[in-house]
């Protein structure tokens, strides 16, 4: 097994999913799948060969330090669920 | 038992962009909450983030005052967390492959010079800011400051002691704000400090379990917190007990440091490389492009001073400690040709003045060239001393030339030898007790007639001058 179900239970939380027991175990045995299948691609030889992060070769996509407008008041609210004043407004994360 | 502190400090600086690392929106602090935002720093679907070159050559900037190698490739990567001031779900920063590594500091501490390594320099963005609502379970977020760019500077655990904390501290400030990229100012948040503190046996190689400590928002703070929390560790090891890895928080008022409550499980932030951000790629002739717009940095300055103006070591500190301080004096000492009188009325009268009106050398109503004109003009004997303290004052209110005001007020200095021949005739004859004294051999009444003198002329008498044709004058 490449992935047990304590580590499936953590990386839910860690996505704050939450999924009944049963399917734990499901899923325990999905992702150990991919992850064997991860496997097959670990047996090939890729010394050299730097690794590759992006689909793209284009790298320094820079702009400049330059100011535009922003959203300003009010639209940088419109999606908020609880907006309060100019504030988003959570529940607390401190006691 | 005796135990050695092992102390690493984490330093995040704003750096002094005008916009946000990854959108246009800008970095002005003060504004009205959540109104310096737009979709890439809110976090909206769908958005992408796109670099701001001047945050490569600041962050670059540091790396090269600091002694950094700078990866030729270096990548972004996602920090995964939960928390109400990401609203990405993640802070875009560096991970593997960080802007720059394997640097050091030399710094000044009460010991001599001490070495400290730098272990990376990255790129990240700022997270929003959070209020608390004190009496209801909320918290209220503004997200003006999410994406403002930041560099980590995280140094190797090399510091033992509170005191070398704090030099190596201001060491870092003085050259973010030399170089100009970084405005220093603690209270606003833009220079922040994070320690890890941990003790061990002196002579022992392993490290013991460290605690982190946050909230530190001052020079002396970080000093006083390392102190209380250096006491701490040693007194529950001492007891024989176990020091809990945790991060605890510096409470200014009760001078205490407290574990922080509410903090999730351990760390697990799943990094991984930014799809959306493509790979930065920085080559020597950029970095030399950079190395070149790079000022004197304050150490070699304060000793090149100390050697080409021969000014004492303290002078040399004073003079450095503010790039726009160093330049003017270094102008003033040029223009003047007497570099240690030019130190003297720079750090002594003239700061004096500024520092008086909250002032600094970047707004000095007196110009370097004008300090060193009125230097030359005692120097030459135009003008006394004395009198040139009153002129300064007077350049500095008025903001006029020296010469000019010399003109209005007869400020020239007496010179004249027959002039000043005459005025102490009259001195001697009217204090014909004194001239006794003197003559009798008390010496100490030579002040006495030097102040009568000074008086007569409205402090205009050539000191030197005065002072010859008093001794001739009072000789039996
Ligand atoms: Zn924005």
């Amino acid at each position: 097994m490449k992935i047990t179900q304590e580590e499936v239970r953590h990386v839910a939380h860690l996505a704050r999913l939450e999924f009944p027991e049963d399917q734990i175990g499901k899923f325990t045995i999905q992702l150990n799948d991919i992850l064997m299948y991860m496997e097959m691609l670990n047996a090939l030889d890729t010394k050299g060969v730097e690794p590759m992060t992006h689909a793209t070769v284009l790298y320094n996509a820079f702009r400049d330090d330059e100011v535009k407008p922003s959203l300003g008041e009010g639209e940088s609210l419109a999606n908020a669920p609880d907006p309060r004043g100019q504030f988003f407004r959570v529940p607390r994360v401190i006691e | 038992m005796e135990y050695e502190p092992v102390i690493g400090l984490e330093v995040h600086a704003q750096l002094l962009t005008s916009s946000k690392i990854f959108c246009a929106c800008s970095t002005a602090f003060g504004a009205p909450p959540n109104t310096n935002t737009c979709p890439v720093c809110l976090g909206m679907p769908g958005v992408l983030p796109v670099l701001n070159r001047k945050v490569v050559e600041f962050a670059v900037k540091m790396a090269l005052a600091t002694n950094c190698r700078i990866n030729t490739y270096n990548r972004f990567a996602r920090k995964n967390y939960f928390y109400p001031d990401l609203p990405k779900g993640y802070q875009i920063s560096q991970y593997a492959l960080p802007l720059a590594e394997d640097g050091h500091l030399i710094v000044e501490t009460a010991a001599g010079k001490k070495r400290i390594g730098i272990t990376r320099i990255h790129m990240e963005e700022d997270a929003g800011k959070l209020i608390h609502d004190e009496h209801n379970p909320y918290s209220y977020v503004d997200l003006n400051r999410t994406g403002v760019p930041l560099i980590e500077i995280v140094s190797e655990p090399d510091i033992h002691s509170a005191e070398e904390a704090a030099a190596y501290l201001r060491a870092l400030h003085e050259i973010l704000v030399y170089l100009g990229i970084c405005d220093g100012n603690m209270e606003e948040g833009s220079f922040r400090c994070d320690a890890n503190v941990s003790l061990r046996p002196k002579g022992q190689e392993a490290f013991g379990t460290r605690t982190e400590l946050k909230n530190m928002n001052s020079f002396r703070n970080v000093q006083r917190a390392l102190e209380y929390e250096i006491k701490r560790q040693e007194y529950i090891l001492e007891g024989g007990g176990e020091i809990v890895q945790e991060t605890r928080l510096w409470d200014d008022s009760q001078g205490v440091t407290n574990p922080m409550r509410g903090k999730e499980e351990a760390h697990d932030y799943r990094y991984f490389p930014d799809p959306d951000l493509v790979t930065v790629h920085i080559d020597e002739t950029w970095i030399e492009e950079i190395r070149k717009t790079l000022p004197e940095l304050p150490m070699a300055r304060r000793e090149r001073l100390q050697k080409e103006y021969g000014l004492p070591a303290y002078d040399a500190g004073v003079l450095t400690s503010s790039r726009a301080l160093a330049d003017y004096y270094e102008e003033a000492a040029r223009l003047c040709g007497a570099p240690k009188i030019a130190a003297n009325w720079v750090m002594g009268d003239l700061l004096k003045l500024l520092n008086e009106e909250g002032k600094t050398f970047d707004a000095c109503p007196v110009g370097a060239a004008s300090l060193a004109r009125m230097i030359r003009l005692i120097e030459d004997g135009t003008i006394s001393g004395k009198i040139a303290k009153e002129l300064l004052q007077e350049m500095y209110a008025a903001g006029k030339e020296p010469e000019e005001i010399i003109a209005e007020r007869g400020l020239v200095q007496i010179t004249d030898e027959g002039a000043l021949k005459a005025v102490i005739e009259e001195i001697l004859a009217a204090n014909p007790a004194q001239v006794a004294q003197y003559r009798a051999g008390k010496e100490k009444v030579f002040g006495f007639f030097v102040g009568q003198a000074m008086k007569a002329t409205g402090g205009k008498a050539n000191p030197r001058l005065l002072n010859d044709l008093l001794k001739r004058m009072l000789a039996p």
